[in-house]
């Protein structure tokens, strides 16, 4: 058994898009990824791809066969939906699919068109991430989920909005040169404190925007990339899943993420590492106080310690853990279904010294990027390493 | 009531709560959940039983929630809290009540109104 690597990469740029159609943001993504993969197109085997609300959105069901296509391929194609981790479970079954020897090249991404619908029927869709008798019946909204888990966080461990909003600020100084990015714009804490609740205590900008994008990559085994001499000096050396009860009031806790906890566990065990490890990471930040969960999760904070990651200067580019040097969810956009091929995206660009923000992390050789669902009923995270050629 | 199907065990506990007679779903293990349920969700138990929801409960946690969705439009700001009755917990809205003077650890009763916009069912929570 030997490591897939990540031989190409694309994307669209994110933002709002309401014209543009799924199949094409994702032909434009998926033939980048090939063509920056360098590979013969008809060497892919297999297309797992990730989309939450095409149905919702564009009246589409069936999406794989349809994006497979966009992008010239004739091959199996499967859609994978996990709320916002649909496409880190897609990477995550194609890891396995090179993996035990069935497939040498497989294309992974995702689309999600979303501004087309407007503000309030993208919060309708987002909210059936949620158990729809009991949650959003209640008039539970994405972000009312999330306000509920923060301020169970600040009852539990103590944090301020303030804290919070050094995430945000983080965030989006990170995206300014990312010219994929939504949010290429500079926040002040005042700003982010000064703007208009949502849910309280969660205010805009506490949240990620509504997007449209797309995001794809070449994956392939370690054989093929010798054979055919790519340039692909990363792989995905460990995976991990973990889920927990779809309603927030069915969990145990609602201050921590145990699904993220079991996919970290796993990750590190699979790729032989520990925590220690990490040098840098992608986390599911389409809240500030869900990078402050993903964090603890991932056992690189003790529970009630990550809130003041950020203004501590921990988590920021010259900190000692850069995470979300992307700009993360939260300025980057957060196109659902594409989201985790994204970090996957932004970390390889970073580990290969291609990204905006690649000189904040020169000497480092191990990343992590987490996805999860919902209000993380599932998480997916992935370790990324450079092994060289 | 419309000729809507109904939604078994959730429409069957909205029912009971109206009532006065509300219920929730306990293993021999002793987990609660709310129905429908043929399997524990906490230990995969199928012996299950109905037991009387307890009368009252407390506030786990809360949110105003000012940007709602389409079918609660007319009814923001609302709070939405999830309510902790010992054996089972229920997330449902806070009224009666300022939405300022809503607290972690309020004691409140369960009942079952209609939300303003669209005049559908929801469990509603209020202060004891």
């Amino acid at each position: 058994m030997t490591d897939p690597r990540v031989a190409g990469v694309g994307l669209t740029h994110f933002g709002k898009h309401p014209d543009r159609t799924g199949r094409a943001m994702f032909a434009e993504a998926g033939l980048a990824a090939l063509d920056d993969a360098g590979i013969d197109p008809d060497d892919v085997e297999a297309l797992f791809y990730g989309n939450f609300m095409g149905e919702l959105a564009e009246h589409q069901g069936h999406q794989a066969p349809l994006m497979a296509e966009a992008v010239g391929l004739d091959v199996p194609a499967t859609r994978y939906e996990s709320a916002c981790a649909s496409s880190g479970a897609a990477i995550r079954d194609a890891v396995f699919r090179l993996r035990n020897g069935e497939a040498d090249v497989a294309l992974v991404g995702g689309a999600e068109r979303m501004t087309n619908v407007g503000t309030a029927a993208a919060t309708d869709a987002l909210s059936i991430a949620a158990d729809d008798l009991y949650e959003v019946r209640a008039g539970m909204t994405f972000p009312g989920a999330y306000a509920l888990m923060a301020r169970a966080y600040f009852e539990e461990y103590g944090g301020s909005k303030a804290e919070l909003a050094e995430i945000a600020v983080k965030n989006h100084d990170n995206a300014l040169p990312n010219e994929y990015a939504q949010m290429q714009q500079e926040i002040t804490v005042e700003d982010a404190l000064d703007a208009p609740i949502i849910a309280d205590p969660l205010g805009l900008y506490d949240s990620c925007p509504i997007t449209d994008g797309a995001t794809a990559a070449v994956l392939v085994s370690e054989d093929y990339a010798d054979d055919h001499d790519l340039d692909a000096g990363v792989a995905i050396t460990g995976s991990g899943q973990g889920g927990d009860k779809m309603a927030l009031h069915d969990r145990r806790y609602l201050a921590r993420t145990p699904a993220t906890e079991d996919a970290a566990d796993e990750a590190y065990d699979d790729a032989g590492i520990g925590p220690d490890a990490v040098d840098f990471l992608e986390v599911h930040d389409c809240f500030t106080i869900a990078e402050v969960l993903a964090l603890e999760g991932l056992d690189l904070y003790e529970p009630g310690e990550a809130i003041g990651a950020a203004a501590r200067g921990e988590t920021t580019r010259d900190g000692d853990l850069p995470v979300n040097l992307s700009g993360g969810l939260k300025a980057k956009g957060h196109p659902v279904g594409a989201t985790g091929v994204a970090q996957l995206i932004s970390l390889t660009k970073l580990l290969e010294g291609r990204h905006p923000r690649a000189d904040a992390v020169e000497s480092a050789d191990t990343a992590l990027a987490h996805n999860a669902g919902g209000t993380v009923a599932s998480a997916t995270v992935h370790v990324l390493q450079e092994v060289g050629r | 009531m419309s000729d809507e199907p109904r939604d078994d065990g959730f429409d069957d506990l909205l029912d009971a709560i109206a009532d006065g007679e509300g219920f929730y779903v306990e293993c021999d293990e002793g987990h609660g959940s709310l129905p429908p349920r043929l399997a524990c969700p906490q230990c995969g138990s199928q012996e299950l039983s109905e037991e009387p929801l307890p009368d009252s409960g407390e506030i786990t946690t809360y949110t105003v929630v000012t940007v709602p969705t389409p079918q609660f439009d007319e009814d923001s700001p609302y709070v939405t809290a999830i309510v902790d009755f010992g054996p089972v917990s229920i997330t449902g809205q806070v009224q009666g009540v300022d939405p300022e003077d809503v607290e972690t650890g309020q004691v409140v009763g369960i009942d079952v109104g209609e939300t303003v916009t669209r005049d559908e069912r929801v469990i509603v929570f209020e202060p004891r």
